[in-house]
């Protein structure tokens, strides 16, 4: 056999989750000009883009252009997908390492970090995540309920999501219609009841995970007046400190949260109020085991040796009607059957993107990571590129050491016919174009930048796939 | 960022030596597996220093028998850790202010793994590498 990356033995690379890790990774490998190389990318869901598609919030569509770059990929010929196959129940590693040269796990964090608090399990007190999945339409939440009949919701929590949760339950119906949010998601947060949606910080002002833009859009809410407590918007002598070094992002975040500070309310049918240096210490649960109430210890920071300003409770406390609660204190990954797992990182156990055998601490030959799964979620869509080409270029290297797997069929057409006989319903790119171009038409009509599809029996039926059940 | 970001993706191997070990056991971990620092535990796994390239190479004009002395004469005693929930901002100042190029990472007394100045300039460099690839694929889309 030619060696591995010519013409007649290209390199076969299967790629699991198609959000941006699994993409970044494709285009890094596709770079590589001397390389043969057919990519076959799998997805759980008939839909592509991860949580470009299911987390990144409806009114933020400009972030959601990322997946014109991806579509470029995917136009490539050396490119497949295989949608609505899941890892584990369709396909399995074992199969994918009959078929490819490499596989690379990109399926990124799929679940919350818990809070553990007594209370953490009332009813009405859910992972924010799952609130974000829900109004983005994704197939697996699309029949949640959320108590939206509550007037005083508490977000636990000052990063990326909780600041579009906050946000969306603050935003009008006018508002929403602009957006690709999920029709039941619409009608539900239309008719809601919320009057008054808290943000809860550990830490202050100075040490906000979210970024000035994210900020100030929180302040220009056309249905909701924005409310910080001036005591809570002036820093503590460390934090004061701690501006010297500070970048232009803190910077920028201090002013607008101490402008908001300064604001009268105008008198808007909503109030969306940011608390900092407060930690929720229980959930207080009415006889109905629902909701009614959250109680909160005030935080003051200290400085490590090691430079951090941490936090910590003092013995005052406060408590706060709420009756719905969605705590965001990060999202977590799920372990994929057949792949060695780090339970404390709640990542696939690997070395710049190798993935490491738990008992020899050495490379299992073959298999990769990329992404949220590889690293834990942090950062930005973008922060997977390099986070991707890292992985990227273990996997070349490793080619070129002749370090890969000898698939038995490494044939295009052998693992085509397989996924056929094991999920006859999988759905291709040309697929998902169809579902784009449906989606999109929809929502022209209405004004929309789409009408997502929110159920997979409905996607496969638009594409004349009949669902084996 | 989080030190955790930097730590979930150098797996869970640590390389670590006991205080009365030889100097030229610890350059020899060293130099097997390419790094500047290791951390020296007791026998109760109780992290009690560090022993960096640099420690050694500062004592070698001054002792002729270096490299069989124990390690605890060498190494630093006063070691400044970190958690995974530290942000990455302050640990990278830190390390530059007080010149110093690595920190064990440690949760509730357990050591968790070492990262290097060279890591966090890395996650540093890929954050804002990220950050600039997301804003000009936006600015990009809307032409």
């Amino acid at each position: 056999m030619s060696q591995v990356g010519s013409d007649t033995n290209p390199l076969r690379v299967a790629i699991v989750g198609a959000g941006p890790a699994g993409f970044y990774t494709a285009e890094r490998l596709f770079k590589e000009n001397n390389l043969h190389i057919t990519i076959d990318m799998y997805d759980r869901l008939p839909t592509p883009f991860g949580l470009v598609r299911n987390g990144v919030a409806p009114d933020h569509q400009k972030i959601k252009s990322v997946t014109k770059v991806f579509d470029r990929l995917a136009a490539k010929p050396n490119f497949r997908f295989f949608g609505n196959v899941e890892l584990g129940s369709d396909v399995t590693v074992a199969d994918l390492r009959q078929h490819y040269h490499q596989i690379v796990y990109t399926t990124g964090a799929q679940t919350d970090r818990y809070l553990d608090i007594p209370g953490m399990d009332l009813k009405n007190s859910h992972p924010a995540t799952e609130f974000v999945a829900w109004y983005n339409g994704h197939p697996d939440f699309r029949n949640y309920e959320f108590d939206l009949s509550q007037e005083s919701v508490a977000v636990i929590g000052v990063g990326n999501v909780a600041v579009d949760v906050a946000r969306i339950l603050c935003r009008t119906r006018e508002e929403l219609l602009e957006t690709d949010i999920a029709d039941y998601a619409l009608e539900a947060l239309s008719n809601s009841n919320v009057k008054e949606v808290y943000m809860i910080g550990r830490r202050g002002p100075a040490q906000a995970a979210f970024t000035p833009p994210e900020a100030k859009e929180l302040g220009e809410l056309v249905g909701a007046d924005t409310i910080v407590l001036p005591e809570e918007a002036r820093l503590d002598p460390l934090s004061q400190a701690s501006l010297a070094d500070a970048d232009r992002g803190t910077m920028r975040n201090i002013e607008i949260i101490q402008e908001l500070s300064e604001r009268e309310p105008a008198g808007k049918p909503k109030r969306l109020i940011l608390r900092f240096l407060v930690s929720p210490t229980e959930l207080i649960g009415n006889e109905a085991g629902e909701v009614v109430a959250m109680r909160m210890a005030k935080n003051e920071l200290y400085q490590t040796d090691s430079g951090t300003l941490r936090s910590r409770t003092t013995d005052q406390v406060e408590e706060i009607p709420v009756g719905l609660v969605f705590r965001s204190i990060g999202y977590m990954g799920v372990p994929l059957p057949g792949v060695p797992f780090h339970e404390r990182w709640g990542v696939i156990l690997n070395e710049k993107g190798r993935v490491l055998n738990p008992e020899s601490n050495e490379p299992v030959l073959g298999e990769y990571t990329a992404g949220w799964i590889k690293r834990g979620p942090s950062g930005v869509i973008g922060t997977n590129k390099p986070d991707a080409a890292e992985t990227a270029e273990c996997m070349l290297e490793d080619v070129a050491a002749g370090k890969c797997l000898t698939p038995a069929h490494p044939e295009l057409d052998a693992i085509t016919q397989l996924v056929q006989q094991k999920k006859p319903t999988y759905v291709s790119y040309e697929d998902w174009l169809r579902l784009d171009e449906l989606e999109t038409a929809a929502g022209t009509e209405q004004g929309r930048p789409r009408v997502k599809f929110t159920e997979v029996d409905k996607m496969l039926a638009a594409l004349g796939k009949t669902a084996v059940h | 960022m989080k030190v955790s970001t930097i730590l979930a993706k150098k797996g869970n191997k640590l390389i670590t030596i006991a205080p009365e070990q030889p100097v030229k056991e610890a350059v020899a971990l060293l130099s097997q597996h390419n790094i500047g620092a290791i951390v020296v535990l007791d026998e109760m796994d109780a992290l009690i220093g560090i022993l960096s390239e640099r420690d050694v190479v500062r004592q070698l004009t001054h002792r002729d028998d270096l490299l069989n002395q124990p390690v605890k004469e060498l190494m630093t005693a006063k070691v400044i850790t970190c958690v995974p929930q530290d942000d990455l901002m302050s640990v990278a100042h830190v390390m530059t202010e007080r010149r110093f190029r690595h920190m064990p990472v440690v949760e509730q007394g357990k050591l968790l793994g070492i990262i290097s100045i060279g890591d966090v300039l890395k996650a540093q460099r890929d954050y804002y590498h990220g950050q600039i690839d997301t804003l000009e694929t936006q600015i990009l889309a809307t032409e």
